[in-house]
Formats: structure tokens, C-alpha cells, sequence
């Protein structure tokens, strides 16, 4: 290699004539252009631009020109060299790009396959029903209230001024535990937690209580001696019945829609005076039923759904648990959980309620 | 109450055009159910009145058949109709239906060939037309029936009969004339009373049957009333036949059928005794001791002290105003009646029916409270009945009766309004509680008397239901009571909930079961004699006898679902329920029964909750089958015992954080080598495991079933309130194995304890990831590999602490368990 003092020689940089340089880079971008994968391109690297490569051995070569014709062929050997290694770049990206998407592509799977490893569970619906009831009255500001199933007489029939020579009582169909002299039963009703909560929590007073209770009624589609009711109590300065309308207009349309009317029958509950039955507009047909649409399975075709019982509480009740009845007044209302679950559900037959088959759960998950 | 429209109509005026459907909502606004509205009679036609002109027998047939020719209108010629029954002959006006008429259900009659004749219609009976229940023979019209008049306008077939369930504390509308006066209220008409019955004339010289009352508990009235000569073959008339047809009531005889009449009426039950069966004088009173009485539907019942009787020197002559004696029956001989109506304390009447399981229509009326004004008005009705249609006479009178005093009700005017959220003025209050027969007076502290047939108005109360009702519930404004701020669900209310939700999300479906079961079914669990799930409370009236026990274990009704869906075809099924259980406590006191007039005193309930069972809360699973499935991935998992053990970890981690001990336990019905007693904080709540193999072939499930029960009160009642927050340290951990080999009945739990007291407070966990037992490590004994972690809240473990640590951790296992390292 001649030194920098050396004379200039036109042969020896040959490597440098501009020809020379772009056929080189012709070269290197076809070369490269040519390989199918990362593997041939790196096969070819070298032979572009490593250091024997025809645009690094022309660099060499710069020294050896008069300091003139330098800096022009500098230029040019540059200009090659990061044409080259545009080149090779562009390759690499469009081949890792290739490579990447293959492999991905290797990787998939049927994603349709069932992964039903694990068994699934779910929670019954009128666990998730009395849930729902119980939320919507908590976020009214009630509290959650519970009592025994085996109760006293005394809470099931007595404090709820049900003596014991009231007629109203052989309608309950009572389920006595023995020995029966000892006054304990299986409650008809969840009214005893109204009672047992105006003895033990301050006035005022808002409760919500769902529960099982028990009649010794026969087992058919649409009976069950064992079933879920749900009361609510209201006691307070100043309630009134317009407050019970009000409440169970709220609670009726929480549970089966907006918008449905409410009515109460005057009826008759020894806890209550007044007293009322409670009916709310069809959910499904909404009356339509009635006004000459199609008939309606869910009412009927009545137009109304008989729910429950409700009325303001007997002051007889309230005085019997130590409450001042001039002062305080109070709402209360009892229905059946299994009804309204029949209802918003379709289910035509209550035994599919107790008789536990998984099919029958499953479909109603977490929340039902 | 069964009313016929046309009955009801006599003491109200409906409004022209009222329907019977409206007057039916009209009632349930008021508060009476009308369960059903029944058009009867609107579909017959084409039956006329005949006249049998001629009868002839057909004896060629084995049984009784006649054919009669009958004239069906003036001029006309005679028609041949075949008719069995015998109870007419020639000249009667009998009812017949022609060839194309229709009969009560839709019935068409034709022309048609029978027992070797045409027969060109039918003679009906009483029960085709829908007018009575008889079918013994046909129903022979009075003589003065017009030939070819229409039958259905003459009998007035046409009829609405309204069905009301009656409601315990309006006694009164077991009456037409309590339904009529609703009616009138409720559509704005004029009420006829019919109890408005004129006075007797009483006879120059009565001959009345004595009678007297023993106390106020038996009755506070009693009225005779004596009719003599009645014509004892006379029958009903038709009207009134279909009338007590219509109501529900049989027709029995003409005097009988009086009484049954003026009750359903009026309401007031009235009895008649055959006069000539009486012995002297008359006397409501009490039953002695031994006395026996052979009522009427010929049970001879022993009477209990209690039992309010009408009596005379005889003895007893009838359960008062329940059932009457057989003694002094009327009977189809008797011509001389008396008629008693008497007013009895409603509870009397109500245990009496209750105590003999003898529920009448008197009885009904009577224990829901009846009118005391009633029995000389009802009496004398009856009275007049029997002389214009039976031929009586009236013979005389007697009455007993006590003083009452009519109940006098305070109530402020505005009290209504208060109760039902709307104003109404005094006016709107005073009208209606005149419109229910009180009388009112007073400015704004009214003073009200109710009515003598309302004994159910007796509180302020009684009258605010009585003027929102009538004013209407639908006129109530819709309003929300300003509720507190509250406190949301307790925190053991969120566990129980948490607790169900972690369940169904490890893969268990919910049930809710009867909690009723068998004597057996503990001892096929072999649930022994002292345990606790022996205290069990056994109804005195259960649903069956299979089943009179309450349950003391959620097991029982689990495993009976269990069986039927494995019955009904599932494999793999994971079932759990939650609810209490009821251990009794046999010696307990009877429940106290504290007066109702005031808060109980604070003994009297704790007595009354002594005296019920422990009603502690269970949670309780099942399983069986797979409990992971096979599948492309590779094979399946079978539900163990494992999975119950963990289970319960799933319900006490959702119930608190508090950690759940596991220790080897053997009781039923669990397998005695693979049961887990659990516990928290030092408490035990419950069991799990496998099942006995004794207990699944006995109850016919699946060998390896799997349960775990836990008593959640328990569990729930041993958290604390609060989660104590860990420290989380940003420093790296130091991760130490060890496998350490053990005798082989060292539980695992065991080593880990020590491990984790030894390992001080740098361990940050330990995980047991190898169990391994073989030749290597020796007979009777197992090398259990744990994965000790290390960290430290303020710096970054050096090897060498991690290593002290796991030293000492090994060191504490050695000493305690006699592990060694496994070389």
C-alpha cells in the first residue's frame, strides 16, 4: 500500500472511478435484494461490507490520491458506502418482518377449543333474589334483620295480636314442634322478626327481613310447605300509607321494571290496620291482556299480579313491644320470594325450586 | 259466601246497568274478594212448562221406565217423552225441554230414539235446570204454572252468583245482608235493610218454651220462639230452593230450610229443636263433667268442660251454635218447633269447633262475631216464614239476656288522615264512618258507636281502616319516608355472602333443601348416641312420617340431592347449601306467653329464646365424580377428600382472614383415616374429609363421595372484625429448598409449624411442593420437600442469613418432629 507521500498513482486507484463505485453498489443492492431469509443475508454481508469488501477497499485507496482529488473521491466512496448499508438495512427490516410474522403464525392455535377443566358453579336464585331485595331496600336505607325459623308462638302469633282464639290462625296451617304444649313452631311468616326487631334496635326504624318460613300445605306445582318471604317494617314519626304505597312502588319496580303501576285492595291482617293486598300491572303484557291483545300466561290475562299483603302497623303491635303508638307509626309488608322468582323467571313449576337438580341452577350463575 | 246477584239485588238498588263484573270491583275496593263471578242459567233456552196428559210403563226393560205424553202449549199436539223418574203423574206441570233447547253446561237436547221409543225432548229435574240438587226424580212445577211459558223466565234461571272470600273480621258479610250493605256503600245506593222485619204479634196466650242463661262466658242472649202446626209434608218453594241452591247450601226440609235461609240472609245462625223432644225448661250453660252429647252427624262426643251447650232437663240437646243434637232433630214428623237464636262469645264458639274438629256454617258465623241485635229479628223472620209457607202458627216467645254495654270509640277527625297521608276533613270522616252504620257525634274529638254487627271496631284504628278503605286506596298519594342514614350490611351479613359467592365460584351449585328428615338417617350416617347432631326437635304435626325430624347436619338433605342428580344422570356433581340446623335442648322450659299490652319484661324474652333451639348457621358441601374432567388436555382428577379439606379453606378464607387448623379427626360420618377436624383460632367449626365406605354403600352414592360441614355462626363469630395489613418490604426474596424426611404419621401440617417457628421472622411463606415416600427414604417414613422464602423489611438478604434461617427452621423441625435433611 503506498504511503501518503507517495506519488500518485493512476492504476493503482482504480477502485475509485465513480464506475468502479456504483457497479459496486449495484452489486451489494442486488445481492442483497437476492436473499430469501436473515440466514443468506448475513451470508452476504461480508462480502458488501466487511472489510474486504470492494466500497472499503476503495476507502483504502483514498490515501493514495493527490490531497486535490481527495476530498471529491471521499465523497463518493461515502456516498457508496451508505448506499450499501441502506441497502442492507431495508433487507433486514423487511426480512426480520417476514420472519417474525412466520413464526407467528407457526405458533397458532384453535382458540375454539373447550377448556372445561375446572366444574362450575353457581348460586341458587332465590339466593340471588333475596339478595337483590334485600339491596334494593338497603339502598333505601333499610337494614337486613333475621330471626329464628323455629319460633315461639308467642313472636309467630301473640305479639302479632294473633290470640290464641283468633280466627285467622287456623288459616296459618302451623307446623308444631313437640312436645306442641311448649309453644314452638316452625314460623308461618317472617312477620316474628318485626316483632323481635322493635324489641331490640332504636326507633326509628327500617328494616328489611327475607327468610324461609313453613305451612303444612301439600307439595304442587305451585305450593311448597317450606318458602321464602320477605317482610319490611317501617316505623317512625309521621309514616303514613301513602309512604307504604310509595315504598312498594319502588320495590315492584326494582325488581320487574320501570314504570309499572301499583295497586292495594283494602284486605284484612291481624298486624295491620288498614290493611291491603298488594297487585302490580303484568310486566310482561302490561295490561294489553285485558284491552284486547293477546293473552298473557304470565297474569293470566288479568292484567295484574297478586303479590302480597301490606297495611300500617297495628298500634296493638307496636304498644305490645313497648312502642308509644301515639307518637310512632309504621308500614309493613310480607310477599313470596318463590312467586316473584316464578314470575321474572318463567318457571312454571316451584318443585324445580327445593329439588337442588344442577341443571336447573346452573343456567342462573352468580347473580342470577 | 256464595250470593246470588238476584238475592242481593232485593236490599240494594244497583244502579241500572251496573254489571255484575263491576259490582265485583266495586266489593274488592272495599275490601271484599270476590274470588269468582258465575253467570248461571244464561246459557238454557227452549224449556216451557207441560203438562202430562198421559203415563204408560214400559216394563220390558229391568229397570223403571215410563212414557208420558205431554202438552207443551194450548191446542198443541201432545209430544211422547221417555222418562225414567216416577215422582209425577198425569196433570203435573213438569218442566220440559223440547227438541233444541239448551240445558245448563251447554247440554242439547234432541229429539232421539230410546228404550224403543222417540223420545221428542226431556223432562228435567231440578238439578238439570241448575235450580236444586235433587235428582231423585223431576221438578214438578205449581199447578197454576202457565203451559208453554218459558221456564227459564219463571224459575228466573238466570242468575250471577258472586263468590266472596270473607275476610276474619268482617263476620258481618257472611250474610247477603252485610254484602248488600257493602255494595250500597261502595256504589252509592240505597240500602234496604231485611232486618227491618215487622214486630210478631204476639199471641193472647203465649205459649212459650222457658229458657235462661248461665253466665256471660256462654252467652249473652238467647231467643225461642215457638211454632206450632207446622205442615210437615210442605216443601220449599222453588225460589227459595235455588236460592240456597245457588248459595251452596243443601235443601233439606221446609222448616230446616227456613233457618239455613234467614241465616244466609241475615247472618244470624238459627237452630230449630223439635218441640216434642224437649223436657222442660231451656238453659245455655257450660258442660259438666262425663256429659255426652250424639250430634247430628251421629258422633257421640264427649263434652269438655268448656263446651257452651244448650241444654235442658234431658241433658244436652246441642253444641251451641255448632251442631245440633240428634235428640231433638226436627224430623219429617215434626209439627211444633222452637227456633232459637241466640248471640254467643265469638273464642267460645272458635274453641269449641276446633276442640271437636266440627266446622259448621253456624260455627263460621258465630266465631267471627255476630250481631246481637239479631236473634228476635232473625227469629221472628224465620217465624213468619213458617207461618206463610209451612202453615204455623206462632206460637209464643222467651228471652234471656244479659246487659252489654255497647263499646264507645275516642277518635280524633283527624287521625285518618294522619294514618293514610292525605287530608280529609271531618265531613269525609263522619260520612263514612255513618256509611258503616256508627253513630258519630262530637267535634273534632268524635265519639263513635259502632254498629251491633261490626264487634270488630273496638280501637281509633279500626275506624281509620274503615274511612281510607271506603274513601279508596287508590286515591293514596305515592310517597318515600325520609329514611335515615344507615349502616349497610354488618359485617358478618358480607362474609355469609362472600362465603356463597367463593363457593359457586369454586365450582359448587347452590341448593336449598327441605331440612326435614328421617329417624334412620343419622344411624345409617353412624352418627353416634352422645353426639350433638342427637339433639333433635321432631314435629309434633310433620308433612310426613318419614320425615318428622328437624335437621341437627345440612348432611342428610345434601346427600338426598346428591342422589337424585346423580340419579337423574349427572356424573361430576358439587352441591353446598347454607342454612341453620336446629339442635334442641330437651330440658328448656316451656316458651313463656307474656302479655301482649305492653313490652315484655326482659326474662319473659329471654325465656321465650331459651325455650326455642340452637339455630347456629351451617355451611355444608358435597361432591363426587370428577372434579377436574378429562379432556384434550389430558386425564381427569377424581373428586377426594382433598378437595373438601380445601373447600373449607375457600369458606374460611371468604369468612375472615383468621387461619383454618387441620387436623386428623375421626367421626362419622366421615372415613376414620381420612377426616379433618377444623378449627380457628383454637374454636372448632367443622369437619371435612372423605366418606365412610359404610355410609356410601348404605346410601347407595358413588365410592370416594367427598362433604365437608362447617357450623359458619362459629366460624364467623371467631374472626376478627378487622384485617391487621402486612408489611410488603421492596427488598428481593431468598428462596431456600429442603427436603426433609419424617416418619410417615407426622402430619405435614406439623412440620410446617415448625418449620415456620423455627425460620423466625425473615419467612415470608412456606410451601410444601413434594411429597415422596420409597426405598430411598426408608419404611414408615416420607420426605416432604418445602420451598422456604426469605425476606427482610429494610435491606437485602445476605446467603448467608437465608441460610441461618433455613437452618434454624430445620433445627426447630428436627427437634419437633424428628425430621432430618434428606442427603
Amino acid at each position: 500500500m503506498p504511503g501518503p507521500k507517495s506519488p500518485y498513482d493512476p492504476k493503482q486507484v482504480a477502485m475509485l472511478a465513480p464506475e468502479a463505485l456504483d457497479e459496486a453498489v449495484a452489486e451489494a443492492v442486488k445481492a442483497f435484494a437476492d436473499t430469501a431469509d436473515l440466514e443468506a443475508l448475513v451470508a452476504v454481508r461480508s462480502a458488501h461490507l466487511g472489510d474486504r469488501s470492494p466500497v472499503l477497499l476503495a476507502r483504502r485507496e483514498l490515501g493514495g490520491l493527490p490531497p486535490q482529488a481527495r476530498a471529491d473521491a471521499g465523497r463518493r466512496v461515502n456516498d457508496a458506502r451508505a448506499a450499501v448499508q441502506a441497502a442492507y438495512d431495508e433487507r433486514l427490516v423487511a426480512l426480520t418482518a417476514e420472519r417474525d410474522e412466520r413464526v407467528l403464525r407457526d405458533e397458532r392455535v384453535d382458540v375454539s377449543l373447550p377448556w372445561d377443566r375446572a366444574p362450575q358453579g353457581a348460586r341458587h336464585p332465590l339466593t340471588t333474589i333475596t339478595e337483590r331485595v334485600t339491596d334494593l331496600f338497603l339502598a333505601m336505607g333499610y337494614e337486613l334483620a333475621e330471626g329464628p325459623e323455629a319460633e315461639a308462638e308467642w313472636f309467630n302469633f301473640d305479639a302479632l295480636n294473633l290470640g290464641p282464639d283468633h280466627p285467622a290462625r287456623s288459616m296459618h296451617d302451623t307446623l308444631w314442634l313437640e312436645p306442641a304444649e311448649r309453644g314452638r313452631l316452625l314460623r308461618t311468616h317472617t312477620s316474628p322478626v318485626q316483632i323481635r326487631a322493635l324489641l331490640a334496635r332504636a326507633l326509628p326504624l327500617y328494616v328489611i327481613c327475607p327468610g324461609r318460613v313453613y305451612r303444612d300445605d301439600p307439595i304442587d306445582a305451585t305450593h311448597s310447605p317450606v318458602f321464602a318471604q320477605v317482610e319490611g317494617l317501617a316505623v317512625a314519626e309521621g309514616i303514613t300509607m301513602a309512604h307504604l304505597k310509595g315504598t312498594l312502588e319502588r320495590f315492584v319496580q326494582g325488581l320487574f321494571g320501570a314504570g309499572l303501576h301499583t295497586r292495594l285492595r283494602p284486605s284484612y291482617f291481624p298486624f295491620t290496620e288498614p290493611s291491603a293486598e298488594l297487585d302490580f300491572e303484568c310486566f310482561v303484557c302490561r295490561g294489553a291482556s285485558t284491552r284486547g291483545g293477546p293473552p298473557c300466561r304470565t297474569c293470566g290475562s288479568k292484567g295484574w299480579i297478586e303479590w302480597g299483603g301490606c297495611g300500617m302497623v297495628n298500634p296493638r303491635v307496636l304498644r305490645g313491644c313497648g312502642v308509644d303508638s301515639q307518637r310512632y307509626t309504621g308500614f309493613a309488608f310480607g310477599m313470596g320470594l318463590e312467586r316473584a322468582l316464578m314470575l321474572r323467571h318463567g318457571i312454571t313449576d316451584m318443585r324445580d325450586i327445593t329439588d337442588g337438580d344442577v341443571r336447573f341452577t346452573l343456567p342462573f350463575g352468580m347473580e342470577g | 259466601m256464595r250470593v246470588p246477584l238476584s238475592w242481593l239485588s232485593e236490599c240494594v238498588d244497583l244502579p241500572a246497568g251496573t254489571t255484575a263484573r263491576a259490582l265485583a270491583d266495586a266489593l274488592v275496593r272495599a275490601g271484599l274478594e270476590v274470588e269468582t263471578v258465575t253467570d248461571v242459567g244464561h246459557d238454557v233456552s227452549g224449556v216451557v212448562v207441560g203438562e202430562v196428559v198421559e203415563v204408560s210403563d214400559l216394563d220390558e226393560f229391568n229397570r223403571p221406565i215410563r212414557y208420558c205424553t205431554v202438552l207443551v202449549a194450548p191446542g198443541a199436539s201432545p209430544r211422547g217423552i221417555v222418562c225414567g223418574a216416577r215422582n209425577f203423574g198425569v196433570g203435573d206441570r213438569v218442566p220440559v225441554a223440547l227438541p233444541g233447547s239448551v240445558l245448563p253446561g251447554g247440554v242439547e237436547i234432541a229429539a232421539r230414539k230410546t228404550y224403543g221409543r222417540i223420545s221428542d225432548g226431556m223432562i228435567c229435574s231440578a238439578r238439570e235446570l241448575g235450580v236444586g240438587d235433587d235428582h231423585r226424580g223431576i221438578l214438578v212445577l205449581p199447578p197454576a204454572s202457565p203451559l208453554g211459558a218459558d221456564v227459564t223466565d219463571l224459575l228466573r234461571l238466570r242468575d250471577v252468583v258472586l263468590d266472596i272470600a270473607v275476610p276474619p273480621d268482617r263476620g258481618y258479610c257472611l250474610s247477603v245482608r252485610g254484602v248488600a250493605r257493602e255494595a250500597a256503600v261502595a256504589l252509592g245506593s240505597a240500602f234496604r235493610d231485611p232486618a227491618d222485619v215487622p214486630a210478631l204479634e204476639e199471641p193472647a196466650a203465649p205459649d212459650a218454651q222457658p229458657v235462661a242463661i248461665e253466665d256471660s262466658s256462654v252467652a249473652d242472649r238467647i231467643v225461642l220462639r215457638t211454632v206450632t202446626g207446622v205442615d210437615p209434608t210442605r216443601s220449599s218453594p222453588l225460589e227459595m230452593q235455588r236460592r240456597l241452591y245457588l248459595a251452596g247450601l243443601r235443601s233439606v226440609s221446609l222448616s230446616v230450610d227456613i233457618t239455613n235461609y234467614v241465616m244466609h240472609e241475615l247472618g244470624q245462625p238459627l237452630h230449630a229443636f223439635d218441640r216434642q223432644r224437649l223436657t222442660g225448661p231451656v238453659v245455655v250453660r257450660h258442660a259438666a263433667a262425663g256429659e255426652r252429647l250424639m250430634t247430628l252427624d251421629h258422633v257421640e262426643r264427649s263434652l269438655h268442660a268448656e263446651d257452651v251447650l244448650i241444654a235442658d232437663d234431658s241433658g244436652p240437646l246441642s253444641l251451641a251454635g255448632t251442631m245440633g243434637g240428634l235428640s231433638s232433630e226436627v224430623d219429617a214428623d215434626t209439627v211444633d218447633l222452637v227456633i232459637e237464636a241466640a248471640h254467643f262469645p265469638a273464642a267460645a264458639i272458635a274453641r269449641m269447633s276446633q276442640r271437636h274438629g266440627l266446622f259448621s256454617e253456624a260455627s263460621a258465623r258465630f266465631e267471627r262475631g255476630t250481631d246481637p241485635a239479631l236473634p228476635p229479628t232473625a227469629s221472628a223472620r224465620a217465624v213468619r216464614l213458617l207461618v206463610e209457607l209451612a202453615g204455623g202458627a206462632y206460637a209464643g216467645s222467651s228471652e234471656a239476656a244479659l246487659l252489654v254495654v255497647r263499646p264507645q270509640i275516642g277518635i280524633d277527625a283527624g287521625l285518618p288522615g294522619r294514618v293514610a297521608g292525605v287530608p280529609y276533613d271531618r265531613a269525609t270522616v263522619l260520612r263514612r264512618l255513618t256509611d258503616v252504620g256508627c253513630t258519630v257525634s262530637g267535634a273534632d274529638e268524635l265519639t263513635v258507636v259502632p254498629p251491633s254487627w261490626r264487634p270488630d271496631l273496638t280501637e281509633p284504628y279500626d275506624l281509620v281502616e274503615e274511612v281510607v278503605r271506603l274513601e279508596g286506596y287508590d286515591a293514596l298519594p305515592s310517597e318515600l319516608p325520609l329514611t335515615p342514614a344507615a349502616r349497610g350490611l354488618t359485617v358478618d351479613q358480607l362474609r355469609r355472602r362472600a362465603v356463597s359467592r367463593s363457593l359457586a365460584a369454586a365450582g359448587y351449585v347452590e341448593v336449598v333443601s327441605y331440612p326435614f328428615h328421617g329417624a334412620d338417617v343419622l344411624g345409617v350416617l353412624g352418627v353416634p348416641a352422645d353426639d350433638e347432631r342427637r339433639r333433635l326437635a321432631r314435629l309434633a304435626n310433620p308433612l310426613s312420617d318419614e320425615a318428622p325430624y328437624l335437621r341437627t347436619t345440612l348432611l342428610p338433605g345434601l346427600l338426598q340431592v346428591l342422589r337424585r342428580n346423580l340419579g337423574r344422570g349427572a356424573a361430576d356433581v358439587a352441591i353446598y347449601e347454607v342454612g341453620p340446623v336446629f339442635l334442641d335442648r330437651p330440658g328448656a322450659p316451656a316458651a313463656p306467653r307474656p302479655s301482649v299490652q305492653h313490652r315484655p319484661a326482659d326474662e319473659d324474652l329471654a325465656a321465650l329464646d331459651a325455650a326455642l333451639p340452637d339455630q347456629p348457621a351451617h355451611v355444608a358441601a358435597v361432591l363426587s365424580g370428577g372434579r377436574e374432567q378429562r379432556g384434550w388436555w389430558g386425564v381427569g382428577r377424581p373428586a377426594s377428600w382433598a378437595d373438601a379439606v380445601e373447600t373449607a379453606r375457600v369458606i374460611s378464607r371468604a369468612a375472615g382472614d383468621a387461619a383454618l387448623r387441620v387436623e386428623a379427626a375421626e367421626l362419622p360420618p366421615w372415613h376414620p383415616g381420612r377426616c379433618a377436624a377444623l378449627s380457628v383460632l383454637g374454636r372448632l367449626v367443622g369437619h371435612a374429609g372423605e366418606l365412610h365406605p359404610r355410609v356410601t354403600a348404605a346410601l347407595d352414592l358413588p365410592p370416594r363421595t367427598a362433604a365437608l360441614e362447617l357450623d359458619l355462626s362459629a366460624l364467623l363469630a371467631a374472626q376478627p372484625d378487622l384485617v391487621e395489613a402486612p408489611q410488603v418490604s421492596p427488598f428481593p426474596p431468598a428462596t431456600q429448598d429442603v427436603a426433609l424426611v419424617v416418619a410417615a404419621e407426622i402430619p405435614a401440617a406439623a412440620v410446617e409449624a415448625a418449620l415456620r417457628q423455627g425460620a423466625g421472622e425473615l419467612l415470608e411463606s412456606v410451601r410444601l411442593f413434594d411429597v415422596f415416600a420409597g426405598e430411598q427414604i426408608g419404611e414408615g417414613r416420607r420426605s416432604l420437600a418445602y420451598a422456604l422464602r426469605f425476606r427482610a423489611p429494610d435491606r437485602t438478604l445476605t446467603a448467608q442469613e437465608a441460610t441461618a434461617a433455613r437452618d434454624a427452621a430445620v433445627a426447630e423441625a428436627g427437634r419437633r418432629t424428628g425430621a432430618v435433611l434428606r442427603s
